[in-house]
């Protein structure tokens, strides 16, 4: 079971008011990582500038409050860092910066690092770069049909 | 938090006062063994008889034919390995459904490695079990039916009667897992042709670790629990006296108001769902809207993910509970609300609310604003959400 008391002060905080949420106009890199079967989707988008520094990073995240406290450190992270540093942002740095997190929330932290180098990934494809190190994103995210079409009772 | 809003009286109740004044005496004054010869027993011993009658009474069955159990799994544990055990010369096929408590279900789960056959017989979007299916599936083997009274998750109140009469009519013997809905709802074992019934007093407002199960005087049952000779030597275990009088008291109280109950908290239930429904878009009731626990709303809010849900309500004291993966453990959605044919993305953005006679209007008001407001900043934050709104312009 993963209850509220299991959560550390830093992951309540970051959950109740996550930082950089929403979306960037015409991102250099976005990214989107997990799977809504399972429960988890995260979206990041990196605004990257000349310098190869990362201006702006922002995210959307469909999951619990592990998921959304990890999207909103990654992006507090990876903000101000160059491309390279950012690449080398780990789910053990998103999780210590936290606090911590319960053990079956750990794949939350992993789903975080994913996302970061999802964006970067569609970033070195805009520009046609390759960036030492990074593979490319598994991506696992299947969004039903039946999820959009499903009437509801409701409007 | 200056004020709690307690809505998860599915998983337990707050015990009432006048409950635990009734059990009080009997922890260090009188607490006799009610099994021991002396006149001190006795008194016990005559306490718990009487709390059996009580309990008995309230659905219409004999004292002989109720059982103290430490709560509902043991119950249903015992109701449905001591019908496979003493029947299992007759047959192996034992029918259910696909919704049942996991005490039933992993309960079937373990016959089916003894040799046992089982049938989970799907249910419809609304939850309930179609008595025609049930019938086509029964065999010459069929030796139990188990259905449930009234689902825990999705409150839907099952076709009993029907499904009592149908076993009957077929020499099967029937239990339902009777734990959400004893007290709540009229039950009459006699006229709903049940057999074996599953019961627990925490659900009732009464103490937690106490049930029983009701056994038709007739029926061979093997023990679950061997030992002393208590519960006519088809329980061992000391009598939990306290807890046994705490459970009769609580019936008491239920009994007695339960019409006033009844219509209380369907009003205010379907005020909830009402409200919901018309304020909080792409938003779907789970379970039957009119064959309901008065006390339950099962919702689906399409986007956003149960767990967070659950947290961001809880940061304004309410209490609730939800059918999210996130909340269990495993990466699997709640078996029932799949079990329903929801998607698993929309079964993890589900929220059950079970209320009591002891919720307010004002509640209910402050909790659909709550819930209003919750679900709209998880949209706002939700990569489906912005999805499905780009889709709607495209």
């Amino acid at each position: 079971m993963s209850q509220v008391t299991e959560y550390s002060e830093k992951v309540l905080d970051h959950f109740s008011n996550p930082r950089n949420v929403g979306q960037i106009e015409n991102a250099s890199g976005v990214g989107t990582v997990g799977n809504a079967k399972c429960g988890d989707i995260m979206r990041m988008y990196l605004d990257i500038d000349e310098n190869n520094i990362v201006r702006d990073a922002r995210f959307k995240t469909f999951g619990c409050g592990a998921a959304i406290a990890t999207s909103s450190m990654a992006t507090e992270l990876v903000k101000g860092k160059t491309v390279e540093e950012a690449l080398k942002v780990t789910n053990k740095a998103v999780m210590e910066a936290l606090d911590g997190l319960p053990p079956v929330k750990i794949h939350c932290s992993l789903l975080a690092e994913e996302a970061i180098h999802a964006a970067l990934w569609d970033y070195a494809q805009k520009n046609g770069i390759m960036i030492e190190g990074l593979k490319p994103p598994v991506n696992d995210i299947e969004e039903t049909e039946e999820f959009y079409t499903m009437q509801g009772e409701g409007k | 938090m200056d004020h709690r809003i307690y809505l998860d009286n599915a998983a337990t109740t707050r015990m009432l006062p006048g409950v635990f004044e009734a059990m009080r005496p009997f922890f260090c004054e009188d607490y006799a063994n009610p099994s021991s010869a002396y006149s001190f027993a006795g008194e016990v011993a005559k306490k718990v008889s009487d709390a059996r009658s009580v309990i008995a009474g309230a659905i219409g069955a004999d004292g002989k034919e109720i059982f103290f159990t430490s709560g509902g799994s043991e119950s249903d544990n015992w109701a449905i390995k001591g019908v496979a055990d003493s029947l299992r010369d007759k047959g192996n096929h034992i029918i259910t459904t696909t919704i049942e408590h996991h005490a039933v279900l992993n309960t079937c789960a373990f016959l089916e490695k003894d040799g046992f056959e089982v049938t989970y017989l799907p249910v419809g979007e609304n939850g309930l079990v179609s008595p025609d299916e049930l019938e086509k599936v029964i065999r010459p083997s069929t030796i139990l039916i188990s259905v449930m009274f009234a689902n825990n998750e999705i409150g839907t109140i099952e076709p009993v009667a029907k499904i009592g009469q149908i076993a009957h009519k077929h020499g099967v013997l029937f239990h339902t897992d009777a734990v959400q809905a004893f007290g709540h709802v009229p039950i009459d074992v006699g006229s709903m042709n049940i057999d074996l019934l599953s019961a627990s007093a925490h659900k009732i407002n009464g103490p937690k670790g106490i049930g029983i199960l009701y056994v038709r005087s007739g029926i061979r049952l093997s023990n679950l629990i061997h030992g002393g000779a208590q519960e006519h030597g088809k329980r061992a275990g000391t009598t939990n006296a306290p807890a046994v009088i705490g459970f009769a008291e609580a019936v008491r109280i239920a009994l007695g108001k339960m019409d006033k109950r009844i219509s209380y908290e369907t009003g205010l239930r379907d005020r909830l769902i009402d409200r919901v429904l018309e304020e909080i878009p792409y938003t779907k009731l789970n379970g039957d809207r009119r064959m309901r626990l008065p006390n339950n709303a099962n919702f689906s809010f399409r986007f956003v993910e149960g767990e967070s849900l659950l947290i961001m309500l809880d940061r304004k004291g309410i209490c609730a509970s939800s059918g999210s993966a996130c909340t269990s453990g495993s990466l699997d959605p709640s078996h029932v609300l799949l079990a329903i044919g929801l998607p698993h993305e929309i079964a993890h953005g589900s929220v059950r609310i079970t209320l009591s006679d002891e919720t307010s209007e004002e509640d209910i008001n402050l909790t659909v604003d709550a819930l209003r407001e919750t679900v709209e900043r998880l949209r706002g934050m939700s990569p489906l959400y912005e999805d499905f709104v780009t889709k709607q312009k495209g």
